[in-house]
């Protein structure tokens, strides 16, 4: 039985806005990301990558390398151990073994660009980047296929030739198709000929990449024992683990992993690059190796969130009421199986009540780097496309958006793209704040001379996830709480997890010190992702406090000589239930503690399901110069069902970062693949993320519909806010212009195009 | 260092205002020289070519990409990093102010943006939020939109 | 990175011996911000980088009756901040102050922008309209060579193994004079140049007609366009949307650009087109004062 909770207003620490305990090391440069660690013999390890992103390796020379002063360790892929053909969950995705050891390193064949053949380790970074250049590797260049409709041409490539693919429960071999599921409810075909107005589009998409700022690194130590250590920036420490013992073929046991600080990873450092890599650096020189990967190949070689091909089909009764939609969704996988099919069916028709759908989609291989989760992996894509159709079929129909989507919302109870029903949901409340809103009300305003304005607006939707979560407590003597948990914080959520412990305990967030620890001093955690970090492992923390309470009646009863079920606690106050005056609170309480049965410590373990559902709405101001195809973002405002905000400014900062992440993938950023497989676009300077200079201040309105599956009514809000800007501004794009466009990114060109 | 390279260069400059004098690796840049010579980790790496700003400090009063410059270059001159920001009074107005902001998420451009935010309101007290959004456009983060950040910066010059 | 010596000069006699004995596995150093990256990607196998900040001459400005005189190694904030530049070069500023951002600016010039020979370079168009000459030392000794033949292809110059740019020198602007340069770029810093122009323009004292002109293009051919055919049609010609569209097509013949990942062949033509017209009415807009 799930636990449900009535929805409270009257917290005191819940809802303000603490600086984050982490934060001052990280303002003053003391704070140890993966990339800052040092240990005494510390030497550094590079990867010699494939400069062809689909080739035969015939042979690989490492004795000139090998020959290098200062150089004192090479491997290649036959160092790998054979790891298993298994497939593991990981939270926010799952991992098969052999093909991540075979996507760390190369066994006879690379299949993207940029694929590692072989490592060195060296005395020093330069020392090692030197002796990585003399590595001569003769390949058979093979052509290359890098988009979904390629791969699944009759004469394409085979990228993997013992793939053996799911085509709805049949095994096809000699296919670059991994899998195809449906997903339908209802009589589709029916609904679909008897509707009144009916749209049917395709939306093409470019491959995306995470873009956080810090390069992924490890540094491993393989020790005499044949204990295996770990330091690593990852959104998850045991996640780390079960992938390097799975790859490295030895029990979790013989693995420590150690988060340092993260410096981002939207989803991109659930998997890992260099750990196993740095470890088998560090077995073969008896050093402790570290890594740094070069941004080139973090484009090249980690984490993109798929693009892919689109067809989306919608009918609507004569009253504006959707009857019947279809989706036809192919996304690129990457190099090894595993897009994000699954979690695009669950998004694609979440905002709206359907009654008859239908969903089909295929994970296709292809050469570029294996995808990973993006922010509301596959979510945003199905926006793009669901959301451009919704306002199509609104401009052609003649009906007020807004109004269509107040007249469509689910709610409690509606059935889902994949099945499943909604439980408490904020939808409804989301589109009434944003009719409300002053954005929406305000005129348009002319824009400057030779610009057109437009307006774009558009929902997103992320699931939310639960999952293992472990804290533990620790009462320390001047009535500070320890907090102990295994989330790695990427941004800010130590302050929310103390904020949890402190509501219960009447204390002050700072009164309570959380720390992120490695996987032998916590429980099992599940990653930081998914949004679940504050639902999840601030459930926990909820249940460690309310825990440690009851340690702390036994002891207030054994002060006042009565039982512990005659106390009351509330703000931080123990009192007799007999004799009221009798109080103590919990900071005097604290300071008694060695002489009334000493430590007192408590453990929270959860385990959920999901984390709330999560709805927003974009709406969006733009300009377009007319001659030159430029669009400039003039005003923004995000607006979200967070469940309750625990720390708002953070929850603000989930809000306008998922926003902005979502304006640069409309807008301008792509992998840009040239014919030979390779990224033409690998740096910053062209991938082209937004700066500062290319946005307006991104409005924030929190609208707080609790999550009855949180003691706080938390609901995750991550992810969500990657996924209306891409469809909100090409509704807007259309606005403008009058001309609308199917395809990201809806850069200049593409604009210039439409114009033309 | 590898025996193969070229002789060191013989170094005497001034961080955060302590003299320091080294033997670096000529092709050694001064992103590295500080990070792994002299142990000062907060300016952080990114890209390496100079897009993202992460590795921004003060050369002589003026904000660098010090991953393209060489630490061999500094001799003779005054190199300001994020370690140096903060006083024994406390902190500077900008970290504050970025605490109190909540500007910064996982924090890993926040030593850049605190540095070039800094030569910023060095010279220029009271930046207007265009001019803000302009000067830290060489400074990339991908976590918070930038909102925040601005606001902190102009908390800061208030 | 091929692990290189460090080698800081006084003079330019010195650096040009030292430059001369590595042929091309030596490089001058000034900002570095694009030797370095070429370094790093291994595009550059260099035993030598020669920092030729030390080298007086290469690290002055000076702007006067004579006109404006660039070291090769003055960065491009020390060209913008200066308040005569400001106020007689414009143009030179609009190139300037758009290379990078605030950190690069802080380090990079127009000496290596010249050097560095990319056909996006924001800091050459503005050079060739205002009709600046390149001063180069070598072991043979001095020459001169005008901006526009400077560039001889990508990443490609005139420089021989050996040669040094020392400065870049222009003539002070006659009166009735204006120029300006501007790029298309899909952010609004930090990119590089989709298409770029620059324009000067010497108009007659009733500032109504065209005496002369110069348009050059960059990022749409292997090096900045000198497009000659456009800036003289402009000679003797009445100021009015005619003549002025006239030149932006003859600008836009005069482009060769190539679809990559910046952009298109079509998208560039049509942004040469229009940045034209919009950068001979600024042009004309500053000579008018």
């Amino acid at each position: 039985m799930v636990a449900t909770f009535e929805p409270k207003t009257d917290y005191k620490v819940i809802g303000t806005r603490p600086i984050r305990h982490d934060g001052y090391d990280k303002v003053t440069g003391r704070a140890i990301y993966g990339g800052d660690l040092t240990l005494p013999g510390l030497i550094w390890g590079v990867c010699v990558r494939s400069p062809h992103a689909h080739a035969n390796i015939k042979s690989i020379d490492t004795s000139a390398a090998e020959a290098m002063d200062g150089v004192l360790a090479v491997i290649t892929g036959a160092d790998m151990p054979e790891a298993l053909d298994k497939l593991v969950d990981l939270g926010e995705g799952n991992v098969n073994f052999k093909w991540a050891s075979n996507k760390l390193m190369a066994d006879d064949k690379v299949v993207y660009r940029g694929h590692p053949v072989a490592a060195v380790a060296a005395v020093d970074r330069y020392t090692a980047e030197e002796a990585a250049r003399k590595v001569v590797v003769e390949y058979e260049v093979l052509k290359a296929v890098t988009n979904v409709t390629d791969a699944l041409a009759p004469d394409a490539p085979i990228v993997l030739p013992d793939l053996v693919g799911d085509d709805l429960g049949e095994d096809v071999t000699n296919t670059n198709m991994a899998e195809h599921v449906r997903h339908e409810f209802g009589d589709v075909e029916g609904a679909m000929a008897s509707a009144a107005h009916t749209i049917e589009r395709e939306y093409n998409m470019q491959m995306v990449h995470q873009g956080y700022i810090e390069p992924h690194n490890a540094t491993a130590v393989w020790d005499e024992e044949d204990r295996i250590k770990i330091w690593t920036s990852t959104q998850g420490a045991f996640a780390a683990r079960t992938q390097i013992a799975g790859i490295l073929q030895v029990d979790v046991s013989k693995v420590k992993v150690t988060p340092l600080e993260i410096g981002g990873g939207f989803g991109g450092k659930i998997p890992v690059y260099f750990e196993p890599i740095a470890a088998i650096l560090s077995r073969k020189s008896r050093r402790p190796v570290k890594m740094v990967m070069e941004r080139v190949a973090i484009f090249e070689t980690t984490g993109p969130t798929p693009g892919g091909r689109m067809i989306i089909k919608l009918g609507a009764d004569s009253n504006g009421k959707l009857t019947a939609a279809t989706a036809d969704i192919w996304f690129e996988a990457g190099a090894n199986p595993g897009s994000v099919i699954g979690p695009a069916a669950m998004c694609v028709y979440a905002p709206y009540e359907i009654p008859n759908t239908r969903i089909d989609g295929w994970d296709v291989v292809v050469n570029k780097p294996k995808t990973a989760a993006y922010r509301a992996p596959g979510s945003p894509q199905v926006a793009f496309a669901m959301e451009s159709a919704v306002e199509e079929l609104c401009e052609e129909a003649g009906w007020d958006s807004m109004q269509f989507r107040i007249d469509n919302v689910s709610r409690e109870g509606t059935r889902r793209g994949d099945g499943v029903l909604f439980s408490k949901i904020g939808m409804e409340e989301v589109l009434e704040a944003a009719k409300n809103s002053d954005h929406w009300n305000a005129p348009l305003g002319d824009p400057p001379l030779g610009k057109k304005r437009g307006r774009g607006m558009a929902s997103g939707y992320w699931f939310n996830i639960g999952l293992k979560s472990s804290v533990n407590l620790a009462v320390n003597s001047d009535g500070t709480v320890t907090l102990v948990e295994g989330s790695p914080d990427i941004g800010g959520t130590r302050v929310a997890m103390a904020m949890h412990v402190a509501e219960v305990l009447g204390i002050g967030a700072h009164d309570v010190r959380p720390s992120v620890v490695d996987t032998e001093l916590v429980g099992y955690t599940d990653v930081t992702g998914g949004s679940r970090t504050t639902y999840a492992t601030g459930y926990a923390c909820w249940i460690a406090a309310n825990q440690l309470v009851d340690e702390l009646k036994k002891r207030v009863g054994i002060l006042w000589d009565i039982n512990e079920e005659d106390i009351d606690f509330s703000d931080g106050i123990f009192n007799s239930k007999a004799e009221s005056e009798k109080t103590i609170g919990f900071k005097e309480l604290a300071g008694k503690l060695a002489d009334l049965g000493g430590p007192a410590t408590s453990i929270g373990n959860v385990d959920l399901e999901s984390a709330g559902d999560g709805f927003g709405l974009h709406i969006v101001d733009i300009d377009i110069d007319t001659e030159t195809g430029k669009t400039d973002v003039v005003r923004f405002t995000a607006i979200q069902d967070v469940g309750t905000a625990i720390h708002p400014s953070y929850v603000e900062g989930q809000l306008q970062g998922g926003a902005v992440q979502g304006i640069g993938w409309a807008l301008n950023e792509e992998y840009y693949m040239e014919e030979d497989g390779s990224m033409a676009n690998s740096s910053f300077l062209d991938y082209r993320m937004p700066t500062s200079l290319d946005l307006p201040p991104i409005d924030t309105i929190l609208v707080e519909v609790p999550n009855p599956l949180h003691p706080y009514g938390v609901r995750g809000v991550g992810e969500t806010p990657i996924c209306p800007p891409i469809p909100a501004i090409a509704n807007a794009i259309a606005n403008a212009i009058g001309t609308r466009l199917y395809n990201t990114p809806m850069n200049a060109g593409s604009i210039m195009e439409a114009l033309s | 260092m590898t025996t193969s390279s070229p002789g060191m260069v013989h170094v005497k400059t001034t961080i955060n205002g302590q003299a320091h004098e080294l033997l670096v690796p000529p092709y050694m840049s001064l992103l590295d020289t500080l990070r792994e010579l002299i142990g000062l980790t907060g300016t952080k790496e990114g890209c390496l070519d100079g897009n993202c700003g992460a590795c921004t400090v003060s050369v002589d009063g003026r904000i660098v990409d010090s991953c393209l410059v060489l630490g061999a270059e500094v001799d003779g001159k005054d190199v300001d990093t994020v370690e140096g920001m903060a006083s024994a009074d406390g902190l500077h107005p900008l970290q504050q102010a970025f605490l109190e902001e909540a500007a910064l998420q996982c924090g890993i451009c926040t030593p850049g943006f605190l540095v070039a935010a800094k030569g910023l309101l060095d010279n220029e007290p009271s930046p207007s939020e265009g001019r803000i959004r302009h000067w830290l456009a060489g400074n990339l983060c991908r976590c918070t939109g930038y909102d925040k950040i601005i606001r902190a910066v102009q908390k800061a010059s208030s | 990175m091929h692990p290189f010596a460090y080698v800081a000069p006084g003079t330019v006699d010195e650096a040009v011996a030292v430059l001369d004995k590595h042929g091309d596995r030596a490089r001058p150093l000034a900002g570095g911000t694009d030797l370095l990256v070429k370094a790093r990607a291994n595009a550059w196998e260099l035993d030598a980088v020669v920092d030729i900040k030390n080298i007086p001459e290469l690290m002055t400005l000076t702007v006067g009756n004579d006109g404006l005189t660039i070291g090769a190694g003055v960065p491009c904030y020390q060209v913008y901040e200066n308040e005569e530049v400001a106020s007689d070069y414009p143009c030179i500023v609009d190139g300037t102050a758009i290379i990078g951002g605030i950190q690069i600016q802080s380090r990079a010039g127009l000496g290596g922008n010249l050097c560095n020979a990319a056909p996006s370079a924001d800091g050459i168009c503005p050079l060739i309209v205002h009709s600046a000459v390149a001063h180069i030392a070598g072991p043979g000794g001095s020459r001169d060579v005008a901006v526009e033949d400077f560039c001889t292809g990508p990443s490609q110059t005139v420089l021989k193994n050996g040669e040094l740019l020392v400065s870049i020198s222009m003539p002070r602007p006659p009166s009735n004079f204006g120029a300006a340069y501007t790029r298309f770029i899909p952010r609004n810093e930090m990119d590089i140049a989709v298409a770029g122009v620059g324009v000067s323009v010497i108009l007659d004292s009733s500032g109504q007609n065209f005496v002369s002109a110069r348009i050059a293009l960059a990022s749409v051919g292997p090096t900045p366009i000198l497009a000659s055919a456009a800036g003289n049609s402009l000679a003797g010609k009445p100021i009015n949307d005619d003549t002025i569209a006239a030149a932006a097509a003859l600008a836009t013949d005069a482009s060769t650009p190539i679809t990559d990942m910046r952009g298109t062949i079509a998208q560039r033509k049509q942004l040469i087109n229009v940045l034209t017209g919009r950068m001979i009415n600024q042009a004309v807009e500053r000579a008018r004062g």
